[in-house]
């Protein structure tokens, strides 16, 4: 499309070059490896989530094929899997230790790594007009750390006892006694080691993050002109950096009953026969580290997903998004609730009612700045002039799967309701759409985005949209039935369902949803294919601000150098939400407020 | 070789559809981006519409296949589920009439507002009274369903009327075990350090607590219909849960931590097979926390029947006591257990360890 510049500034002419000058030497080391550029660091946390998502997506689509054909054997499985799938049949104690690090690989390797590590990296100094990061060494370190903790988790899917294995929350004791299962013997400590660095990384990259956002903005970038990306992406990581330490100590704690023979988290326990000497601890107290951490979690999957989608959502229908302060408001509402709604996961563990019914009223509290969220989306929309790029799509997409996934929240957050529902596929269900699926889409929106900013070149355009079309019918198909198997009362985490009278009337709809899931997954090697093609071979992007958006980045050069800008950093005028204002299709943010210009 | 045929045709797909897509760019370049872009939002905006379309009518016909599966239309095995089961339904009209109205919006808005030429977005960057509008129609819907819900969650987590029929369930890998407390209507003590003393105790029931003698354990749970029962619940090892889909209830068994909840059942097993149609039909107990590798096999059977065959079952069961000190057993007339010297002899000998 042809760049409707409101105003003849300078810059927006000076297209970039690939390799600008730098003020200091570069090797390929430094460059690709141990770079200390934000841009760099971005991708490396990207490439890296997209193998953890492939690792992770092919997990569970070799678990559907258990769950989907329980009495057939797969002979070619045996061949790589050797005696975990012996005589071409999953064994149990295999499918648990796919399901543990189907979940743990995508909330924490994928969507809080692959998610923040990317979006945080490569948005914040290009949308608040800084050269980079606060500390690019502690950014660097960041990804290092993570690339630590992704060697450690990967080294213990090799094992021969295999990986953790008692679901992606290693509740103790299951997760605390090598007796218990196969799975807590050292592949546990390995996921307990690895999740320490990962910890560690998050930290280190929270707190740059917050550090950069309040200090390094451009001249004119106030808090109230921030792009809501950059709002998310500072809420998100401000609970990553108050919850995170909660499950270090909780991850240190359980290794040292594990290792050192403390009795934190176990008490009169019997197991395999042996009498164990623990006493005093309490199981529970384990839950409620991990979830002070695993409720705030699922919003720091959640917020970079909303942030990016309102700025697309905006961008693409050529209006401002609606109602900046109370998306704002919302957001800041959303992350301090998120650290008081955690016992909701724990209703049924003999929780005292009283304390229940706090968590009840906080917890459904959230609906309301989710409310707000939804409803301001909707009207962002309304009279637009609405272009479908495969960024938007997914933007739509995503509000959508929040729709869907955040009303089934008000079902489970009702105490009474959550004892029938808790721990069935209704939950699977559940946090699969609003958590799961609607934050892929939230990504693969800022990828889409984003992309053309990253690599100079665009994302094939055709398979973007069939990359959408498969993904958003193939998630509902596989979801949305779900929930009646949990009204059905259908346990989570069962490898097989024939010997129960109550649930095994669903044999049939399992296997649909496993032949769905299978072309869902081939959707997303779609993506991938397209991914790393576009990097060397896709259309260059020779427009400067491909989709006429606002925001800083796109006054950069097309391939920024290390330092983002060539000359001086942009001033900002106005707020970044200027589109079809004054007749103007949009006004960049460094644009100066012009004499006759209304005030919005 | 089935596999590597898969394989083949698949990445043929892939090869085809890659080729097409990279085709379709040429194209587009030729025809000119501007051109290529409007018609790919014209495909789009209406793929969207058809979305909402087949979406809508995909839910109504999941439901119509689906819904005869679930428990609901069966109605709550037990009294307290039905208000459960009252939530469940108000919740839906609720979430399902919001779900209905935003989605329709957000496509039909998508669809309706697609670039045309000529058209200019309104810039409506906020207004004060829609937003308020809905900060506060959601924060009243919600009231409405948390007062309903905390009100039924007081009741059922309230403690259990004074004449529950009480067992107690433990879970262990990988399955139930029920104890009775027999005719004192006492439990008897338990301490884990008693595990297999003597040889077969997996309970770990201490037997030098009179009010264990009398105490049944058994693999199947009976309950009267009609009476409130509480179960009292416990793990040997590592967290289990007590999940009774059809009574609509639900808790964990923890080592370490006892925890209780009560129900009242209201059909037999008998009339379920009825109300059901299902002649196999049973109450099923499963594990509905993970608890390793046979968690999906943690299967219990509960038998609900009239109160009269209910006592019969129970005479039928012979304390767990005189299993292990079959001399003690009245039937077999040897000692009296009222004596105290006599009875504490034979413990000291079983449990040479126990302080």
């Amino acid at each position: 499309m042809s760049t409707v510049t409101a105003h003849g500034s300078t810059h927006h002419e000076a297209h970039g070059d690939e390799h600008q000058e730098h003020h200091h030497h570069e090797t390929f080391i430094t460059k690709y490896v141990f770079s200390q550029d934000h841009k760099t660091i971005a991708k490396q946390f990207l490439v890296t989530g997209i193998i953890w998502a492939i690792i992770g997506g092919l997990f569970s689509v070799i678990f559907r094929l258990q769950l989907g054909n329980p009495e057939a054997t797969y002979p070619f499985l045996e061949d790589f899997l050797g005696h975990w799938a012996k005589g071409g049949k999953l064994q149990p104690e295999f499918y648990y230790a796919l399901v543990t690090m189907h979940g743990t690989i995508l909330v924490f390797f994928v969507l809080t790594a692959g998610l923040s590590g990317t979006f945080a990296n490569f948005l914040i100094p290009l949308q608040i007009g800084a050269r980079d990061m606060a500390s690019p060494m502690l950014n660097m370190l960041s990804y290092w750390f993570f690339f630590l903790a992704s060697v450690i988790m990967m080294g213990s899917l090799f094992v021969q006892t295999g990986p953790a294995s008692g679901g992606w929350t290693v509740y103790p004791p299951l997760s605390a006694l090598g007796d218990a299962s196969s799975g807590s013997k050292i592949g546990m400590d390995l996921w307990l080691v690895s999740m320490a660095m990962f910890v560690v990384s998050s930290l280190l990259g929270g707190l740059n993050y917050i550090t950069t956002i309040l200090n390094m903005r451009t001249k004119g970038m106030s808090m109230t002109r921030m792009p809501l990306t950059i709002w998310a992406l500072f809420f998100t990581a401000v609970l990553g950096v108050l919850s995170f330490p909660v499950l270090l100590s909780g991850a240190i704690l359980l290794l040292f009953d594990r290792n050192l023979g403390t009795s934190f988290f176990l008490s009169d326990i019997v197991v395999a026969g042996k009498i164990m000497p623990n006493e005093g601890g309490s199981a529970i107290l384990f839950q409620h580290l991990f979830w002070f951490l695993g409720h705030p979690e699922v919003y720091i999957i959640l917020l970079p997903a909303m942030g990016m989608s309102s700025e697309i959502l905006s961008v693409n229908s050529r209006k401002p998004i609606f109602g900046y302060m109370a998306m704002v408001g919302s957001l800041f509402a959303i992350t301090i609730l998120a650290f008081l709604v955690w016992a909701h996961h724990m209703f049924v563990t003999g929780l005292n009612p009283f304390l229940g019914s706090v968590f009840v009223l906080l917890t459904l509290l959230i609906a309301v700045p989710s409310a707000i969220k939804v409803f301001n989306w909707l009207t962002t929309l309304w009279r637009g002039n609405i272009r479908f790029t495969p960024g938007m799509l997914f933007a739509i997409g995503f509000v959508s799967l929040f729709i869907s996934g955040g009303l089934t929240g008000i079902f489970l957050g009702n105490s009474a309701l959550d004892i029938h529902l808790h721990d069935t596929y209704f939950v699977i269900a559940h946090f699969h759409i609003v958590m799961g699926v609607a934050s892929f889409f939230g990504m693969f929106a800022g990828v889409y985005h984003w992309y053309p900013k990253m690599f100079g070149r665009y994302l094939n355009n055709t398979l973007a949209y069939i990359h959408f079309w498969v993904t958003i019918v193939g998630a509902y198909l596989i979801f949305w039935p779900m929930h009646y198997e949990g009204l059905a009362g259908m346990p989570r985490r069962y490898y097989d369902f024939s010997n129960w009278e109550s649930f095994k009337n669903f044999g049939g709809l399992n296997q649909f949803i496993s032949i769905i899931a299978l072309i869902v997954f081939a959707a997303q090697l779609m993506f991938v294919i397209n991914f790393f093609y576009s990097i060397w071979k896709g259309r260059k992007v020779t427009n400067q601000n491909p989709w006429g958006a606002n925001t800083l980045e796109w006054t950069a050069p097309i391939r920024p150098g290390h330092g983002n800008w060539p000359g001086e950093i942009p001033e900002v005028h106005r707020w970044p939400y200027d589109y079809g204002k004054d007749g103007k299709e949009f006004i960049p943010q460094d644009v100066p407020v012009g004499a006759d210009e209304s005030k919005h | 070789m089935n596999e590597f045929y898969f394989i083949a045709i698949v990445v043929m797909i892939f090869v085809v559809i890659f080729q097409i897509a990279k085709a379709s760019e040429y194209v587009s370049v030729l025809k000119g981006e501007e051109k290529s872009r409007k018609q790919n939002n014209k495909i789009n905006g209406f793929l969207l519409i058809t979305f909402l379309i087949l979406g809508l009518l995909g839910a109504w016909y999941c439901n119509e296949l689906y819904y005869g599966k679930t428990l609901f239309p069966q109605g709550s095995a037990s009294v307290e589920g039905e208000k459960i089961d009252f939530m469940l339904y108000i919740t839906i009209a609720v979430t399902g009439l919001v779900f209905v109205i935003t989605q329709i919006l957000l496509f039909w808005f998508a669809f309706k507002y697609q670039e045309q030429d000529g058209k200019k977005a309104y810039y409506f960057p906020h207004n004060t009274k829609l937003e308020l509008l809905w900060t506060t129609v959601p924060a009243i819907f919600l009231t409405v369903l948390v007062v309903f819900g905390l009100k039924y969650w007081f009741k059922m987590t309230n403690d259990a009327p004074k004449d529950a029929v009480v067992v107690e369930i433990t879970g262990h890998q990988f399955a139930w075990d029920m104890r009775y407390p027999g005719t004192d209507g006492k439990l008897g003590k338990k301490n884990y350090k008693l595990y297999n003393q003597p040889s077969g105790n997996t309970l770990a029931v201490d037997f030098e607590d009179p009010e264990s003698w009398d105490d049944l354990h058994t693999t199947e749970m009976h309950l009267p219909v009609n009476r409130p029962v509480k179960l009292v619940i416990n793990a040997m090892d590592v967290i289990h849960d007590v999940g009774l889909s059809h009574f609509r209830m639900k808790m964990d068994a923890v080592p370490g931590i006892p925890t209780t909840m009560w129900f009242t059942p209201q059909y037999t097993t008998e009339q379920m097979k009825k109300r059901t149609g299902n002649p196999n039909f049973v109450y099923e107990i499963s594990c509905d926390q993970m608890c390793g590798k046979g968690h999906f096999s943690m299967r219990g059977v509960i038998v609900v029947e009239s109160e009269e065959d209910y006592n019969k079952w129970l005479a039928s069961q012979k304390p767990e006591y005189f299993t292990f000190f079959p001399d003690k057993d009245p039937s077999k007339k040897v000692l009296q257990v009222t004596d105290s010297a006599s009875a504490s002899k034979p413990m000291a000998q079983v449990m040479p360890n126990n302080p």
